[in-house]
């Protein structure tokens, strides 16, 4: 099973207590009523789907039921770092010889 | 000046209240099953359950909380008691204030007081959850067959409490004393639990304590 390391409880949680829910640094229009149709659309509906490096955004559904953000190789499900919304990634291509978070804290 | 709603939420001592577990009739098992049981389990019932939300880096809200309450604000995963009183960590900004029958009216009107014009949240959830306590030198091996967190006391000393994952279901595990453990959970889940519970500690000796 999976360990994720939730940024709010500091510690390795089991990967069943967390939900994810998405892609993340999706910023809402300021004005959506200024918006095109295809630009609300763009922001509605489309989201990337890229084969690597993914920023998502995940929920400790059953901790302390916060939103973080997460940066996970979506190929190998190697989950790079966890960080608290509003920070920024420091991990934004994959780097050579990656060590999984999981593993580089038990170490 | 807050537009909070505010009021006394439980009736009085002479309406008729049931425990979330009033249907399994603890009463009546008092003092039986084994002589040494490995798990003693202890329904707290309608105890006095606050969500408290505000700013945790605000000194004010601390103070505030302090003031009211006499404890201190705990920390990640952390749960501090004072007597009957006791204040745990729910997330960054939340906190779950257990405190005896009754008193939850009053320690609801001193909190809003202490942190009047601050942008909190004080919020009685008596009636959706409750306490089980659970006591005796097997209860860990109770609750390691129930979870995947570890609860052994390297990772989980006293004073600590997380939510988690709970035997397919979700409750609070706290850790009050050496061999002291409270599950907060739904009132709803009540009966599920107290199913779950009689069937992993029967191996070690189920007794019910008043």
């Amino acid at each position: 099973m999976l360990q994720i390391f939730c940024p709010h409880c500091a510690e390795l949680r089991s990967e069943e207590e967390f939900h994810a829910s998405g892609q993340a640094h999706i910023p809402r229009p300021l004005d959506p009523a200024a918006c095109t149709d295809e630009q609300w659309g763009t922001y509605m509906f489309f989201r990337d789907n890229p084969r690597g490096i993914h920023h998502e955004l995940w929920i400790h559904a059953a901790g302390c039921r916060q939103y973080f953000n997460a940066t996970r190789d979506t190929v190998t499900y190697e989950i790079f770092e966890t960080y608290k919304i509003g920070e920024k990634p420091q991990v934004t291509a994959k780097p050579a010889g990656a060590v999984p978070e999981a593993a580089a804290r038990e170490e | 000046m807050t537009t909070a709603n505010v009021y006394q939420q439980r009736p009085g001592d002479d309406v008729k209240a049931e425990t979330p577990l009033h249907h399994a009739n603890l009463p009546s098992l008092f003092g039986k099953g084994r002589n040494n049981p490995g798990v003693t389990l202890r329904e707290r019932k309608l105890l006095g359950h606050l969500t408290l939300r505000g700013e945790a880096h605000d000194s004010a809200f601390s103070g505030g909380v302090h003031k009211a309450l006499g404890l201190e604000l705990p920390v990640a995963l952390g749960v501090v008691s004072q007597g009957e009183l006791s204040l745990q960590w729910m997330g960054p900004d939340e906190w779950l204030l257990i405190c005896p029958r009754g008193q939850e009216f009053a320690l609801e009107q001193q909190l809003r007081e202490a942190l009047a014009g601050l942008h909190i949240q004080v919020v009685n959830v008596s009636g959706g959850q409750t306490l089980l306590e659970l006591s005796g030198p097997s209860v860990r091996q109770v609750l390691m067959k129930s979870t995947s967190y570890d609860v052994h006391p390297d990772n989980f000393p006293v004073g600590k409490a997380v939510s988690t994952v709970f035997a397919k279901s979700q409750l609070i595990i706290r850790h009050m004393a050496e061999d002291t453990w409270e599950l907060v959970i739904r009132r709803s889940f009540a009966d599920y639990w107290w199913l779950w519970l009689q069937d992993a500690s029967a191996e070690y000796g189920l007794a019910i304590a008043e």
